[in-house]
């Protein structure tokens, strides 16, 4: 049977199940197990009804428990087994041996990267969108047309982003965007006015932006205010700025420093860890658009009254926005945050059709996909699972207990 | 917000300025791949695909027509005339009749060969070669010319992606593939989370609040710890890979955001509609049929897009659960992936699969962009 055909025929056995299901079940609770008449009217209708829900629930129960409960347990109890030795018990084996690996401390350690950048800089992207566009009349073209990457899987990104960075050979004409642009660039004047001033220029505002809202996060702090928690919250807001500060302080260096190899075109997915951040863009590409949206809306939703109040008090546009604005939507920033994150932890169609994992650019979900389907080895390969989930797990106790608290 | 004062005028250019470039970044790479996917690999790998978007110059050596077979009597003279470029569109500006000086003479002038010959070029290309017996022999007279050419796309890439039967790359049967998982695998999770997600929003019974907190940790659980338990039990119950397997494994990945959208619509319906609909005794079915479900109608579009979109762009999914080693169910993000590794360098190939597979996400996204952002909304936890 032709596979359309197929599944025309699933769609409408499988919907058709389901409708029947429901009605059939329903169907038989009220007339047939506990019918609403005869002597027991009363009763059979409660119980009836005791045990309706159950019916709604039952087969989204089921599907959840077995594509994504069971599998929790399952991926547990295999990353601690062998399947060469027929499943055997063997401890910790697989772990020890994972980590022994080099491989897998490039993939942790380009994760970390990964999770550092990309929800950061999407987010920072996608709140100067929202700012942006939502003070302009053509702002909701704009906001589609970043939005739209949103729709482009992450396979179709690839293939877009390979061809930016495309090289060829020094005398033939660069058909990569990258690279043309990068040609142009001969080590006069001009080439270090745009590859060193300017960047370092842009390190230092950002360097000075984290500083201001540091400063800002940590005033608070000084002069006593709030309980323990909120007081080692912001201690560790300023950390981090000033740690994101030094950094900064270190690329700055390091571009003052640089000798760049002008004229010449670089293979970008070849540079060893450079091209981690040739990957990253590609998903920031994808992810800004994301945070955008709903911090737009999160802005959107801003009293009105508090920035009037702030103008009347002559603050201006910069303190309005990170003094009035950012504070309040904190929580959406966080959500935005960590939606990103979990993202960034699934990475994997990006990484496997760009380098897939080559040149130290490897990230978990690869390693572990190497593992299972290239190296046939289902103990690590459900190590490394588990260890994504382990580092998911406190976004998934933090999303619950949100979620808990809110129905209250 | 408007009326941050004083400082409108100056900021609304800097505003209009960086929303202008950002809008530009965020474009530029797709319209990249969507000029390359009209080229020909000979004009791809020649110039970048910016470059074919303006008229491009190009340095051409030209022949006129054999003089022996063409040429006529004026006279005492002869003549051979015709077009340099057969009629092609072409603008020559400057040319030449040495390798030495390509662009001493201006479309329209005339040069002299010496003796008396002369050929006259005009910027269409036609020209007029006039001489004596003698020298209108041999070969035809040589023309350097730098000429503009109109930017040039074709649809043969397309044609062959997609209508070539024969072409054992072609994305045609991947597309139909994709398709094919696709639907059903939108459609059955919404008819399944509908159902829970009004229980878990209109009915009271213990362990709801449970439940909801189960999906809610649900919602991140990583697919990648399901693939080895799922594929083993695939592969144990006899589904192994194929249609089957995959539809039911997006159903299970996808019903965690379908009921957590659902739920969180539902229970903001108003409690009235609900609760007069009781009084009249209709059932909880009844109310779910015909209350409930025309009314979230908002809330399915959003899930149905997001569904969709995540089928229909997966690689991860498709590679575990359904694509077999005869790699005839191959969908289309795997067929792209197989091509980047056995075609890498020829881009008239990626860019017109590539664009084939997002063509269809990317009309869906303009369509129903309204749904989609209003689903991200209720989507996000809070």
């Amino acid at each position: 049977m032709h596979p359309a055909l197929l599944g025309l025929v699933t769609i409408i056995i499988g919907v058709g199940a389901c409708i029947g299901y429901f009605y059939l079940s329903n169907l038989f609770l009220d007339k047939v197990l506990f019918p609403g008449k005869g002597p027991n009217a009363g009763r059979n209708i409660n119980r009836a009804n005791h045990v309706r829900p159950w019916l709604f629930l039952a087969p989204a129960v089921f599907a959840l428990g077995l594509y994504l409960g069971y599998p929790v347990i399952e991926t547990l109890r295999l990353s601690l087994t062998d399947r060469s030795q027929d499943g055997a018990f063997v401890g910790l084996a697989n772990y020890q041996q994972m980590l022994a690996e080099p491989k897998f401390w490039e993939a942790m350690r380009n994760n970390m990267l990964w999770l550092i950048v990309v929800p950061a800089a999407s987010t920072a992207f996608g709140l100067l969108a929202a700012q942006l566009t939502d003070r302009i009349a053509w702002g909701n073209v704009a906001k589609s047309l970043v939005f739209m990457p949103m729709a482009i899987s992450f396979v179709g990104a690839s293939v877009i982003f390979k061809l930016i960075y495309d090289a060829r050979p020094e005398d033939k004409a660069q058909i990569g965007l990258l690279n043309a642009i990068w040609v142009q660039f001969e080590g006069g004047a001009m080439s270090v006015l745009f590859l060193q001033v300017l960047p370092i220029a842009i390190v230092f505002v950002f360097a000075a932006l984290v500083a201001y809202a540091g400063y800002i996060i940590f005033r608070p702090a000084l002069s006593g205010g709030g309980g323990i928690w909120i007081q080692a919250a912001r201690a560790a807001a300023a950390a981090l700025a000033l740690y994101l500060i030094w950094l900064s302080a270190g690329s700055i260096l390091g571009l003052a420093r640089t000798e760049l190899p002008y004229g010449e075109p670089q293979a970008w997915l070849t540079l060893p860890f450079f091209n981690n951040f040739f990957l990253m863009v590609v998903l920031i590409w994808i992810q800004t658009g994301f945070a955008m949206v709903i911090l737009s809306a999160a802005l959107r939703g801003i009293p009105e009254e508090t920035i009037e109040a702030a103008i009347v008090d002559g603050a201006n546009p910069l303190q309005i926005f990170f003094r009035i604005k950012v504070p309040q939507i904190i929580p959406t920033i966080t959500v935005v945050w960590t939606t990103i994150t979990l993202v960034v932890l699934k990475v994997f169609d990006i990484v496997f059709a760009m380098t897939n994992g080559q040149w130290q650019t490897q990230v978990l979900a690869n390693y572990m996909f190497d593992k299972l389907f290239r190296a046939n080895d289902w103990g690590v390969g459900s190590a490394s699972a588990i260890v994504i989930m382990i580092l998911v797990s406190p976004i998934l106790a933090w999303n619950v207990w949100n979620a808990r608290k809110e129905m209250r | 917000m408007q009326s941050i004062a004083g400082s409108k005028s100056s900021l609304t250019w800097a505003v209009h300025i960086s929303v202008v470039v950002m809008v530009v970044l965020w474009l530029i790479p797709t319209v990249g791949l969507f000029v390359s996917s009209f080229r020909t690999a000979d004009q791809i790998s020649t110039s970048g695909w910016w470059a074919s978007l303006f008229p491009a110059e190009q340095n051409v050596v030209a022949r006129a027509a054999d003089p022996d077979e063409n040429r006529v009597a004026d006279g005492s003279a002869f003549v051979v005339s015709g077009n340099l470029f057969d009629g092609e569109e072409k603008a020559i500006s400057v040319w030449g009749t040495s390798s030495r000086a390509i662009d001493i003479y201006l479309a329209g002038d005339t040069a002299d060969l010496g003796d008396g010959e002369t050929i006259t070029v005009q910027a269409s290309g036609d020209y007029e070669w006039r001489g004596n017996d003698e020298q209108i022999a041999g070969r035809g007279q040589r023309v350097f010319a730098t000429v503009t050419a109109q930017p040039e796309f074709t649809l043969a890439n397309y044609d062959k992606m997609l209508l070539d039967e024969s072409n054992v790359e072609g994305m045609a049967k991947a597309f139909f593939n994709t398709l094919t998982v696709t639907i059903p695998a939108t459609i059955i999770p919404i008819v399944i989370a509908a159902f829970a997600a009004y229980a878990l929003a209109w009915m009271d019974f213990p362990g709801r609040a449970l439940l909801i907190a189960c999906v809610v940790g649900l919602l991140v659980v990583p697919l990648q710890l399901a693939l080895i338990p799922l594929l083993k039990l695939h592969l144990g119950i006899g589904i192994g890979k194929g249609y089957l397997g995959v539809w039911l494994a997006h159903t299970g990945f996808g019903l965690p955001l379908a009921i957590y959208l659902l739920r969180n619509y539902m229970s903001g319906l108003p409690r009235d509609i609900i609760e007069n609909a009781k009084v009249d005794s209709a059932t909880d079915f009844q109310i779910f049929v015909k209350i409930i479900i025309p009314l979230s109608f908002p809330a399915l579009a959003s899930f149905a897009i997001f569904q969709f979109l995540w089928t229909w762009n997966d690689l991860l999914v498709a590679k575990v659960f359904l694509i077999d080693a005869t790699g005839q169910t191959t969908v289309m993000t795997n067929q792209i992936t197989d091509l980047l590794g056995t075609r890498g360098g020829n881009w008239e190939i990626l860019a017109t699969a590539a664009f084939i597979s997002i063509a269809v996400p990317l009309a869906v996204f303009f369509a129903m962009q309204r749904y989609l952002v209003r689903g991200i909304l209720a989507g996000s936890v809070k």
